[in-house]
């Protein structure tokens, strides 16, 4: 796909009204049009017309795009940002302007070979989780050079446990009435199985059927943002096979970045059939619990009355636009006091790999969002996607940080306590 | 020139690298575009001044920008000049709630303006349907109207004092503090609404109004875009000045909803946002009275907002009035026509009559209160043919306004966008003088050429 085949109307629909511009993170650092949505799009249609070449500086302006969406929600004339801005990224990566050896090495390693064979990810996982604990880590990082050792630092901590060593691949509770399949996803799956546990215990808690396959292939969303297309499309297809969506209710996604993908097969593989069902099916878990109308716990998470807040992820917010679902879901737990965070949907800057990519703008980003929540005084910080837990977690150590879904299991985990 | 340029604003405060450019070629306008020279990002009068003197000994045009969501094309760049934009210039420098005024930097955004004055129980009014992008700047040299202008006015009535920098680099303050003040022309007024082509603001005096006390929104529903203009005028006529007399029609409603989702009719043909403010019992009696005025001129159904986040929600669901029609064709082409009050009604039909014989898509919404509607013609640049019929429907609506008694041009602004029917509206005579008065002030013609006139 190339920003020249795409739809020329895709590319005229942004009618540069700039109401897009205060949504968008880089431009309030920057106040460069270049570094605007609407900046973005035009250079994206003077490359489409031959005005200015696939250059260099045009690659970086894409890198330096978080792809966090905000422009999206905020444009009212339906711009489909999310697809110019794959579509640009994947012609960067095809045609190699922007190439270095060390880059491609880099790619090659999580894009093709990490990303695309979950089994070798959870054995990298299980080396990692060694390391991590058996003090070689504290070792190593003695003797690395101090740009290595930052990165080192980002790496991280991998959990005891993944997902199909928690979750049995078929659970049921008594009168299970919906069936649906979990995606376990790859960043969840290795640092935050225990998301996956509460998911499915909460599904569970629900009356769900909940299919959970121990080996899936990753959703291919990484491969999509950073313009890998066919890896993307190979990855869409093993999932159809695993899950077909014709044999269940819904298919659950708890991670934000991975709906968000997952929700637009169709677009990947207009010609399967498939596609587009499972387009129809794939919900985020939030979402569909309140479609279900979710059963509120009797019994608050923790002994002590907690204040928590939200922050949206952006692939929640922006590109699956589930905002109300998720703060309703927490306003039904007992105990719980929710504040509301400012700028809740302002972008993180943890974005993908972004924080390695751009690790200056992602910084600036995580300070701004880490003042926020300080002023809220919230105890607990609560968001959907792990990305987000990641690079905020690094930003302010000592907060608890944890995915709704987990504080409701909590709850209904004490309710069988009290019984 | 660059070399100067750059000595004096430092390399980050200079662009002239292709990528750069390209997103200055354009404003919110459809299909003008035309690459700068340059990009320079000024930060202080000082600055700005410097720059017009090194732009005039290399006699390089300068065209002066904001936010860039101009609607005439009046921050395209004509060949050669270069783009000097105000974005880094933001600063609220004072707020003095004794004497009601506010000092702010020309790139401070509207809606940061109206914030700060908020904190202080003061009020900002024009409330543009950019003003959370536009900056005060583009405001003044547009002298843009909001949604509020039939009770609060425009711009105008809210500016005491600019400073300007002049074509030849000297620096100038028009106006003052004081309420009244009749010390020699009235000059401040000439720079209000010139866009850009007299000179470049660098600071604003504005006028504050302590913020009303209660405000009712409400939503009334039509099988006809006749019986809401009629209504306006009833309205009007029974002397309730509301502060917001908004329309939309069907094509727009639908839009509208279409991004929002917030449950708007759309199935009625037009549809009134109202609003009053002020006291509170007189919100309640004007509020009443504009719902039984509605009623009686064929409203189908007259709702009110239940609160102040469903009045801001619907307020700015008609703010995203324009852009959301551009979801439904490549490209927007939006008049701004303004009729007295009483030809609303005629108006209206005019121009439905003429998009329908001309098998065109128009979207039509406006500040009905004001006599100013934006008809949106929703077409594709590329489709040289329907292009040609949508000017000809421009220049019959155009026409059919003048015979009215009405402008060209109520908020939006000259530019390039409607040169070409100033002389029809204005006359030679008029038209002689103002061109007079630009040789006078900008004799080299380098503060945004070719716009207004040739
Ligand atoms: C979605 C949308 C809704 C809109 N709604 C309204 C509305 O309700 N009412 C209305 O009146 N307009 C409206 N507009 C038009 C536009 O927003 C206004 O004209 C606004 O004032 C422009 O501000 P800006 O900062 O973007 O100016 P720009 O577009 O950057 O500039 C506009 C003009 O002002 C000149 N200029 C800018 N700054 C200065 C300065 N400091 N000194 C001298 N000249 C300067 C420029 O040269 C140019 O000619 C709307 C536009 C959009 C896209
Ligand atoms: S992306 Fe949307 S909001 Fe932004 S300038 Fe384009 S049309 Fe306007
Ligand atoms: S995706 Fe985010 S960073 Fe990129 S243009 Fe849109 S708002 Fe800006």
């Amino acid at each position: 796909m190339s920003l020249k085949k795409l739809d020329f109307s895709i590319l005229q629909q942004c009618m540069h009204c700039g109401m897009c511009l205060p949504s968008c993170p880089t431009y309030d650092t920057t106040k460069r049009e270049r570094n605007s949505p609407r900046g973005r799009i035009a250079l994206m249609r003077a490359v489409a017309t031959d005005e200015i070449p696939l250059s260099k500086s045009f690659a970086d302006e894409m890198s330096f795009c978080l792809g966090c969406l905000a422009c999206q929600s905020a444009c009212p004339a339906a711009v489909d940002y999310a697809t110019l801005f794959e579509t640009s990224r994947a012609e960067i990566e095809a045609t190699g302007v922007s190439v270095s050896a060390p880059r491609r090495l880099l790619r090659f390693l999580t894009l093709d070979l990490l990303f695309t064979r979950p089994r070798f990810l959870r054995v990298v996982g299980k080396l990692l989780r060694f390391y991590q604990v058996s003090g070689a880590e504290n070792l190593v990082r003695k003797i690395l050079p101090k740009r290595l050792r930052e990165l080192e630092r980002l790496t991280p901590r991998m959990a005891a446990q993944f997902s199909n060593d928690l979750i049995d691949p078929v659970e049921s509770g008594d009168g299970s009435s919906k069936k649906v399949a979990l995606l376990t996803g790859c960043v969840q799956d290795l640092v935050f199985s225990q998301v996956n546990r509460d998911t499915a215990d909460v599904l569970l808690a629900n009356s769900c059927e909940v299919h959970t396959p121990s080996v899936q292939p990753c959703c291919g969303s990484i491969h999509s943002h950073n313009g890998e297309p066919e890896m993307a499309r190979e990855n869409a297809r093993r999932l159809l096979d695993l899950l077909p969506p014709q044999d269940f209710d819904a298919i659950i996604s708890n991670a934000g970045g991975c709906g968000s993908h997952l929700r637009h097969f169709s677009k990947l593989l207009p010609n399967d059939p498939r596609a587009a069902l499972w387009d129809a099916k794939v919900r985020d878990v939030h979402e569909f619990l309140a479609e279900i109308e979710v059963r509120s716990p009797d019994v608050a998470p923790f002994e002590e009355e907690k204040k928590v807040t939200y922050h949206d992820s952006c692939h929640l917010a922006h590109g699956q636009k589930v905002t109300l679902e998720p703060r309703q879901m927490i306003d039904l737990i007992p105990g719980i006091e929710r504040v509301d965070l400012s700028e809740s949907d302002w972008c993180c800057g943890s974005a993908g790999v972004y924080s390695l990519t751009q690790p200056e703008q992602s910084q600036l980003l995580l300070e701004r969002k880490v003042g926020h929540i300080r002023t809220t005084g919230a105890e607990i910080l609560l968001t959907a996607n792990p990305g987000c837990v990641l690079q905020i977690q690094n930003g302010v150590p000592e907060l608890k940080i944890m995915n709704p879904v987990s504080l409701l299991a909590q709850a209904y985990r004490n309710e069988s306590k009290k019984l | 020139m660059i070399g100067a340029l750059t000595a004096l604003l430092g390399a980050e405060n200079v662009l002239t690298a292709k990528e750069d450019l390209v997103p200055y070629s354009f404003d919110g306008t459809a299909t003008f575009r035309e690459l700068p020279v340059a990009v320079v990002f000024p930060r202080t009068t000082e600055e700005v001044a410097r720059c017009v003197k090194i732009c005039r000994e290399h006699q390089t045009p300068i065209i002066t920008r904001g936010s860039g969501t101009g609607l005439s094309g009046g921050t395209v760049p004509t060949p050669g000049a270069i783009v000097l934009c105000l974005v880094h210039m933001t600063k609220i420098v004072e707020i003095d709630p004794a004497n009601l005024t506010l000092r702010a930097e020309p790139g401070a955004i509207t809606a940061d303006i109206d914030a700060a004055a908020a904190e202080h129980g003061l009020f900002y009014p024009p409330d543009p349907g950019s003003m959370k992008i536009s900056t005060i700047g583009g405001n003044v040299a547009e002298n843009s109207g909001g949604l509020r202008g039939l009770k609060y006015g425009v711009t105008r009535d809210y500016i005491m004092a600019v400073t300007v920098v002049l074509p030849d680099g000297e620096v100038a303050t028009f106006g003052n503090a004081c309420v009244k003040d009749v010390a020699g022309y009235s000059m401040k007024d000439v720079f209000i609404g010139s866009e850009g082509t007299l000179g470049i603001i660098t600071q604003v005096l504005l006028k504050l109004l302590p913020r009303p006390e209660a405000r009712r929104t409400m939503l009334a529903t039509f099988s006809s875009m006749e019986a809401a203009a009629e209504t306006v005028s009833a309205i009007i006529a029974a002397r309730i000045i509301p502060c917001t007399l908004e329309f939309l029609d069907q094509m727009t409603i639908r839009c509208v909803e279409d991004y929002t989702k917030m449950g708007l009719p759309t199935d009625c043909a037009a549809l009134l946002l109202m609003e009053t403010d002020g006291h509170p019992a007189a919100v309640e009696d004007e509020a009443n009275r504009m719902a039984a005025i509605a009623r009686s001129h064929g409203a189908m159904e007259v709702t009110t907002a239940a609160d102040e986040a469903e009045s801001l929600k619907l307020a700015s669901a008609r703010r995203s009035a324009f852009a959301s029609l551009a979801r439904v064709r490549p490209t927007t082409i939006l008049e701004d026509v303004t009729v007295p009050r009483s030809h609303l009604a005629e108006m209206v039909t005019f121009i439905a009559e003429t998009a329908a014989k001309l098998e065109l898509t128009v979207g039509t919404f406006g500040h009905m209160g004001d006599g100013n509607l934006h008809p949106t013609f929703l077409t594709d640049e590329l489709d040289e043919e329907e292009m040609k019929r949508v000017h000809q429907a421009l220049d019959l609506i155009v026409s059919k306004t003048l015979s009215l008694g009405g402008t060209i041009t109520g908020e939006h602004g000259v530019g390039l966008a409607k040169k070409m029917w100033l002389r029809d509206q204005l006359g030679d005579a008029s038209l002689n003088l103002m061109k007079k008065f630009k040789e006078t002030i900008d004799p080299d013609c380098l503060l945004n050429p070719h716009k207004i006139f040739d």
